[in-house]
Formats: structure tokens, C-alpha cells, sequence
């Protein structure tokens, strides 16, 4: 018996980001742009999508069709209340059948495509399961990434948390209408903020009130409008502006 | 607590590669980066590698500290959690080093070969 090194030199990322190539491709490919939305549990993903998306998301150049693709360990009570906005909404568990695990990868939503109307939509907002570690790990296709921080969760989680703050194009700063009643210093998360990811966009907002809820909205809808890597506008889209059905 | 799925995909890729041998040990590359706790991984890897060739094998992790490059030229190892210069207070840094997660060897058991010459 004699010992033997077999060089393998590969990411261990690797097997889940050629998955999440080839989501993004198929989603691309149906012209639908795609947000994955992280928080911890409990920092207001789902009600912030109630609010965006209550009404539908429109501007002066148009509607935009969202879809919600809801991630839980357990259960479909998020995807029943955005149901009942109307919105199409495919629930995606990572409970036994997936192995429970504490995020999506991009082969569970992979799983999930044939299950989704891309079709009917220009827009699919991938609402993770809750958690700040291990969602920041996992690419699934996505073309832009959001998280919810909310001031009820204390001024150090960029410190905490650095991969997932400085792997997401904007933070929603959530819960701001109870800043009255918080021992809680806004000055202090944003300096933080800017120590772990510097220039990146954020928003406080508040899905209670609804305040700063708007300029969310106008963020997903300008992710909507973004041009594929091939220079097109999303199909359905460009059917729209030149008016012609899709 | 994603050291759990790391080390499935480390399990993965070490399986794929030993041919059906014996893995007696795995090295992997762990950057500060990636806040991988190190216990915690190496429990994960041994529990899922039960009943696999890996059964047994030890998990090595050589951890590499995290490098930043600022676009002033400035080099420098993070040493708290602050992704700013510390000489000229930009924010356009980049690092050079730190976050990665790789699979570097394996090492497998073959039985000497007997066959004639």
C-alpha cells in the first residue's frame, strides 16, 4: 500500500456556481431579470415585498410583471401573503426532500424552474430563507442582490456579517419607524456599513408606514429594465414598447 | 453554520477525484474571508464522510489571512473588520487575497503493484 497526492485544485463553490450559470442563462434567456433578497429572519423581506409590490410596479414607461420565488425552511405562510397580492408566487422548501438546509443553492432553484411562470414575467424576486451567513455563499442566478437590515438588529451586523453586507448591491434599512423607541444609533450601522462595503447603496425604508418603500420599488423596476450581457431589452418588454403583444 | 454545505462540497469533490481509492487525507486552502470556522468544518466533513471513500481521512486547512489592495497602491492584511484604506481613507480597495475556498490535493491509498515487470 503506498500513498498517492492527486491534485484538484477546485473551488469548492464550483459545482453550485456552474448551476447558477446556467439559471442565469435560462432566465436571460427568457428575458427575466432576477433579485435574490437576504435578511435575517424576522428583518422584513416579505413585508417589504407586500409593500413593493402591492398595485403591481409601474412607471411612466410601463409595467413591469414581478414573480416571487419564496424560499422557507419550513411552510408556505410567506407565499400565501404575497398570493393574495395577486403576484405569482412558487413556494421552494428546503425541508426534508432538500435536506433542510439554512439557504437556496442554485440547484434548488434550479428545481424550481419548470415550476415558475418566466413566461409571464419580466421580473423574479428570489425571497431566501433567513439567515446572514450562508445565503452570501450561494450564487443561484441572480442577476442583482438586495438584503433587509433592520434597526431592530443593532448597529454591528456589517461587522458581523461581512461577506453578506459586501456581497449585495443595495441594503434596505428596515424598520425605521421605530427608531424613536430605540436605543439605536443610525450613524453608527451606516459608518459600519461603509467600513465593510464602501459606496454601496442603501435605502431606509419602513414596511409598516411605507416610508422609502417607493424607491425600492423604482430600484426593481430599474433592475427590470437592465439590458441582458447581449444588449437586448428584456423580450416581452420590447414587445410592449414597440406594441406588439409578446 | 454553512460549514455544513462547505463540506459536502469538499466531500464532493475529493470523492470525484480518488478514483475509488482510499482518501487518507484532503487539503484544502480556507481564506479569513470566507469566516469558516474551522472545528465546525472539520466535524462536518468527518460525520458526512462516513461510509464514503473519505471515511477516516484528515480534513487539513491552511488558513490564509486577507490582503487588500487600495487604489492609492497601499498593500495591507485585514486585521479588523474595515474594508477602508488605512492611509488614505478610500473605499475603492480590493483583495488580492483571503477569499478563497479551494480543494488543493488529495492524498489516496493504492495497493503496491504487483504485477510482473
Amino acid at each position: 500500500m503506498h500513498r498517492t497526492k492527486v491534485r484538484v485544485a477546485e473551488d469548492v463553490l464550483d459545482a453550485n456556481a456552474t448551476i447558477a450559470r446556467a439559471n442565469r442563462a435560462d432566465f436571460d434567456q427568457a428575458g427575466v431579470r432576477v433579485v435574490n433578497l437576504m435578511s435575517a429572519p424576522g428583518a422584513g423581506k416579505t413585508a417589504l415585498l407586500e409593500r413593493a409590490l402591492a398595485g403591481g410596479l409601474s412607471d411612466e414607461l410601463g409595467e413591469v410583471r414581478a414573480g416571487v420565488l419564496e424560499g422557507d425552511v419550513q411552510g408556505s405562510l410567506d407565499a400565501q401573503r404575497l398570493a393574495m397580492l395577486h403576484v405569482p408566487v412558487t413556494q421552494l422548501n428546503t425541508a426534508p426532500g432538500f435536506g433542510g438546509e439554512c439557504h437556496l443553492d442554485a440547484n434548488m432553484v434550479r428545481s424550481a424552474l419548470s415550476a415558475l411562470p418566466l413566461g409571464e414575467i419580466d421580473l423574479l424576486v428570489i425571497e431566501n430563507v433567513g439567515n446572514l451567513v450562508c445565503p452570501a455563499e450561494f450564487r443561484v442566478g441572480e442577476d442583482a442582490r438586495a438584503m433587509v437590515c433592520s434597526v431592530t438588529e443593532g448597529e454591528d451586523k456589517p461587522l458581523k456579517y461581512p461577506l453578506m453586507f459586501r456581497t449585495c448591491d443595495l441594503v434596505l434599512i428596515n424598520k425605521i419607524d421605530l427608531l424613536p423607541h430605540l436605543d439605536f444609533s443610525l450613524d453608527a450601522l451606516l459608518g459600519n456599513l461603509e467600513r465593510i462595503h464602501p459606496g454601496v447603496q442603501h435605502m431606509l425604508v419602513s414596511a409598516r408606514t411605507g416610508e422609502g418603500v417607493r424607491a425600492f420599488a423604482d430600484w426593481l423596476l430599474a433592475r427590470a429594465r437592465e439590458r441582458t450581457s447581449a444588449g437586448d431589452l428584456a423580450p416581452r418588454q420590447a414587445a410592449r414598447a414597440a406594441g406588439t403583444p409578446a | 453554520m454553512h460549514e455544513l454545505a462547505l463540506a459536502r462540497s469538499i466531500l464532493d469533490a475529493a470523492v470525484r477525484h480518488c478514483d475509488g481509492h482510499r482518501v487518507s487525507r484532503v487539503d484544502v486552502t480556507v481564506g479569513a474571508l470566507r469566516q469558516v470556522v474551522p472545528d465546525s468544518l472539520a466535524f462536518n466533513f468527518e460525520v458526512l464522510a462516513r461510509a464514503t471513500p473519505c471515511e477516516g481521512a484528515s480534513l487539513r486547512q491552511h488558513l490564509r489571512p486577507a490582503r487588500l489592495r487600495c487604489a492609492c497602491g497601499e498593500e495591507w492584511e485585514l486585521a479588523e473588520p474595515s474594508f477602508r484604506c488605512p492611509r488614505c481613507d478610500g473605499g475603492q480597495t480590493t483583495v488580492i487575497d483571503g477569499d478563497q475556498l479551494l480543494v488543493e490535493s488529495i492524498e489516496i491509498e493504492e495497493a503496491a503493484c504487483t504485477a510482473p515487470r
